[in-house]
């Protein structure tokens, strides 16, 4: 299969099995879809509401691309979102009298730093203890939404809400109009966010391809072996790379908290109260955009809209918008599914171009050997 | 086995007519004949990409030929995948061992065939019949040994089994000698004569003039896809075989001009350095390499060699002991310090560890160099422009073959690879410059190329040390000889005052007469381990 025709194949594979789904809530497929679509794309509001929603799930792609690019599986973004929005809402608690040309770029700063030391600590123990950062950066999200609980209950906590039966809301006072993210579409909730992760997707691009670090961390990533030979090392550049994909998702925790309607931060004590689930599908973001901060702004964009048109769909047709989740679900499957085929059929066709000849390279005979295995069935 | 063509006793057991096999931008066989007699061993000799294996994966049933027809025991055959290859007796042992490491001998073996006890295995009647089998023919191996904890040889012989086993009546052996030392080359030349007394044929794909005349009854040479002519064994000479193989007159490789060695660029003092299960796998290491001078440390591969090239590399901090590269301590210190100090480092996979398989020509050859100033703009931003150029000088420099500067390692030619390998290293201006397995699995122009570049270097006043299992490759290269055995420097030869056996021998950890014993700081442990084998 032609490379470019998986993403837009996988799509609408998952949309096909989506529509059946639809179906068998007793909905109309079109109506739904038409829906999902009006309510993502339909309008300046709506394009609007999906950047929105699309500027978190960026950042954590941008983060996600650093990363995995450098071979550190980092799963834990829902937690250094957390760390980054509960560092930069202590800060502007704590400083609500500074200028806002000032607190707004230091909480930013100051996101980016919670989340960066958040993901160092799955880093660090990855680097130089062997730990695995899949099990770690996920045991992390639970540590950290953990904390918040109890930060947002307790020492956090707006003490001057109004009393009611179940207690407090774990929520904070409402910050200092200073710390916003200024709004760049009046009447929408279009803010700065949106460019900052803009702005991190083409940094994160530039750094990958056109930077020293870039460069190590992209060979660290197809080869650690090759990268140690050549006198890189491969325990900084991993810790490097987690502390870059901790810091760019710590910036969607500020953007969720300074970008938000209520401009607090704010939870329901479950997992994904506060983050939305955006440390996770930032991961399929930067997966669907093929690993790749350019095309991951295109992918966030269209994830963002699903998300967004989802609630629609349930206004018009009363399927639940957990049904947009499923269809998310499908397409990863689908992606990483035809990824392998294609990278199969590649090395096939590059085994037989060469003749399967004797200094065939490495990784083609590597697999040239499951080839012959499958085809010799021994 | 059903299906089985009975192979007529006169004529020949396979005869391929006119193969003709082309891949996209590639005529990798044009027109090839090619036939084997039972009882015969015949010869593919040829260099890298002359064709060898596309006709043998078309004799496997890997690759469908484009035209031309394949005869097995007269009678015309088509095989469209290697089960029916097996299925018709072609038995094949590839490069790479087809064995699985956490299974046995006798459950490797079995792999894929019915047991003859119907849905029960029939383990102890299959490793009876490899007890026998590897009795009979000298293969001695293990039937309930796990082939992970085997010797590249045994695992050979394994293969070898497996095809025996299978009553293989043609057997294709791809360059198995690659990996063998001298006695187990020995030991499988006599297994593979006993197989051809016994009708077998047999096809030894080979690159080493010396083996393929040593073995074989007849040899076909191939040149750029084409036969180029087959001839008896018997009846040519070395010079002449090489020359049909690259289709020119070579001369014969100089031996190292001796050059008077200058002072001591890399010295090694009782390195100790334990391997992947935490034995020691150096114990006691003490060799000096001086400016001007080649050492080629000689041993059967598993020897401790890789553990020293590490310990060196800075990649495997060493238990013990001092390495100096021109005064410097290095011991212990991370590969990129050691480095800097001036080490140039050739790794013996050289896939694995020399190059990133996906980089481009250009990013390979700045691997070791991200944090070279010459190639960075201010905050860390790479000058794509410079880092092009010094590709481009590279390239041309030392003749390394691809179609363009971005294309993928992955598809260059191992040769080509090694040479894009020596380059970079090479760019740094090394002190001391250590290649392990230098022209392993590469074709013979290629390899003239590299040992002409080590004499270059070597001249400059650089102290190299190369560490290979190919003997004739030490013994032409270096103008002094070190042999490993059991993780000990056991003997040092002048490689124009000794023989190829003497070295074999202590090669198998006897210290023979006429070599002379080790000198230097090391003599103790040295002395020691003489007193073992003795």
């Amino acid at each position: 299969m032609v490379g470019w025709a998986v993403l837009p194949v996988s799509a609408l594979a998952a949309l096909a099995i989506g529509a059946v789904l639809i179906l068998a809530f007793g909905a109309n497929p079109i109506t739904g879809y038409r829906a999902l679509l009006n309510g993502a794309f339909g309008g300046s509001y709506a394009l609007a509401s999906t950047a929105q929603k699309a500027t978190p799930l960026l950042l954590v792609a941008a983060g996600t691309c650093v990363a995995v690019r450098a071979n550190v599986w980092n799963i834990g973004g829902e937690g250094q979102i957390v760390a980054g929005a509960l560092a930069s809402t202590a800060t502007a608690l704590a400083l609500p009298g500074l200028p806002g040309w000032l607190l707004v770029p230091l909480v930013l700063v100051v996101a980016a730093a919670g989340g960066a030391l958040w993901a160092g600590v799955a880093g660090v123990f990855k680097a130089y203890f062997n730990v695995n950062e899949i099990l770690s950066t996920i045991m992390l999200n639970l540590v950290a939404v953990q904390v918040m609980n109890y930060l947002l209950s307790g020492p956090m906590v707006n003490r001057s809400q109004s009393f009611s039966v179940t207690g407090l809301i774990p929520q904070t006072r409402l910050l200092s109009s200073r710390s916003w993210l200024p709004t760049l579409v009046p009447g929408t909730q279009l803010n700065l966010g949106v460019l900052v992760a803009l702005a991190v997707a083409a940094a994160v691009y530039v750094l990958l391809w056109h930077s020293g670090f870039g460069f190590r961390a992209r060979a660290v990533g197809l080869s650690p072996e090759a990268a140690a030979y050549a006198g890189m090392s491969v325990r900084r550049t991993t810790v490097n790379a987690m502390l870059l994909s901790g810091a760019a998702c710590g910036l969607a925790g500020a953007v969720l908290v300074f970008g938000s309607i209520s401009h607090r931060m704010v939870t329901d004590g479950s997992l994904t109260g506060f983050t939305g689930n955006d440390g996770f599908n930032g991961i399929v973001v930067a997966l669907f955009g093929g690993l790749n901060p350019a095309w991951s702004v295109v992918s966030a964009f269209l994830f963002g809209g699903l998300l967004v048109g989802g609630t629609a769909m349930q206004g018009a047709t009363g399927v639940p918008t957990d049904l947009v989740t499923t269809i998310e679900g499908l397409v990863v499957v689908f992606v990483v599914s035809m990824d392998f085929l294609r990278t199969g059929a590649r090395l096939r066709q590059e085994v037989t171009e060469r003749g399967g000849d004797g200094d065939l390279p490495a990784r083609a005979r590597s697999r040239s050997l499951v080839l012959r295995l499958a085809r010799a069935r021994v | 086995m059903a299906g089985t063509p009975e192979v007529a006793s006169a004529g020949p057991l396979l005869e391929m007519r006119g193969i003709t096999k082309r891949f996209p931008g590639v005529l990798a066989n044009d027109n090839v004949d090619f036939d084997v007699r039972p009882g015969e061993v015949h010869a593919l000799f040829g260099e890298n990409g002359a064709g060898k294996s596309t006709l043998m994966h078309v004799l496997y049933g890997i690759h469908q030929p484009d035209r031309g027809t394949i005869a097995l025991g007269g009678r015309p055959v088509r095989i469209p995948s290697p089960a029916a290859a097996i299925a018709m007796g072609i038995g094949m042992v590839h490069q790479h061992f087809m064995l699985v490491p956490t299974l046995t001998v006798a459950e490797n073996v079995s792999l894929g065939l019915k047991s003859s006890r119907g849905p029960l295995k029939d383990l102890s009647r299959v490793a009876a019949r490899v007890e026998e089998l590897s009795e009979s023919y000298g293969l001695r191996v293990h039937p309930s040994a796990k082939v992970w904890q085997l010797s590249v040889g045994e695992r050979q012989r394994v293969e070898i089994i497996k095809a025996l086993y299978r009553e293989s009546r043609l057997l294709v052996l791809d360059e198995p000698t690659a990996v063998l030392t001298p006695g187990e080359v020995d030991e499988l030349f006599a297994a593979l004569r006993k197989m051809a007394s016994e009708g077998c044929g047999l096809v030894f794909i080979s690159h080493k003039i010396r083996e393929v005349l040593g073995l074989s009854d007849r040899v076909t040479v191939l040149r750029a896809g084409r036969r180029v002519a087959t001839v008896q064994a018997g009846e040519v000479s070395g010079e002449q075989l090489a020359e049909m193989m690259v289709g020119r007159h070579i001369n014969r490789e100089d031996l190292t001009a001796s050059a008077v060695p200058g002072r001591a660029r890399l010295s090694v003092k009782g390195l100790v350095v334990r391997g992947d299960r935490g034995t020691e796998a150096v114990r006691g290491v003490s060799l000096e390499v001086r400016a001007g001078e080649i050492v080629g440390i000689a041993g059967v591969s598993g020897n401790g060699q890789r553990e020293l090239e590490e310990a060196i590399a800075g990649l495997r901090p060493p238990a013990q002991g001092s390495v100096l590269v021109d005064g410097a301590e290095l011991a212990g210190r991370p590969s990129g310090a050691v480095r800097r100090a001036g080490l140039g480092y050739v790794p013996e996979e050289r896939m694995r560890h020399g190059v990133v398989g996906e980089f481009s020509v250009a990013e390979n050859l700045m691997l070791a160099s991200s944090n070279d100033p010459a190639l960075l703009r201010r905050p860390g931003f790479l000058r794509r422009r410079a880092v092009r150029a010094r590709a481009r000088e590279l390239v041309a420099a030392f003749d390394v073959r691809t179609p363009s500067l971005a294309t993928p390692v992955r598809n260059l030619s191992g040769g080509n690879i090694q040479k894009l390998i020596v380059a970079r290293e090479l760019a740094a201006q090394p002190k001391v410059f250590l290649v392990a397995q230098p022209t392993r699995g590469i074709d013979v122009t290629a390899a003239r190329y590299i040992h002409e570049r080590l004499r270059a270097e070597a001249a400059k006043g650089t102290a190299v040390l190369i560490v290979s299992e190919d003997l004739d490759e030490v013994m032409t290269v270096s103008t002094r000889v070190l042999v490993m055995y059991e993780g000990r420097v056991i003997g040092e030869a002048d490689p124009r005052h000794t023989t190829r056996e003497a070295i074999g021998l202590m090669m198998a950890g006897v210290v023979a007469a006429g070599a002379e014993p080790a000198r230097g700081p090391g003599r103790e442990l040295e002395a020691a381990a003489d007193a073992e084998v003795v």
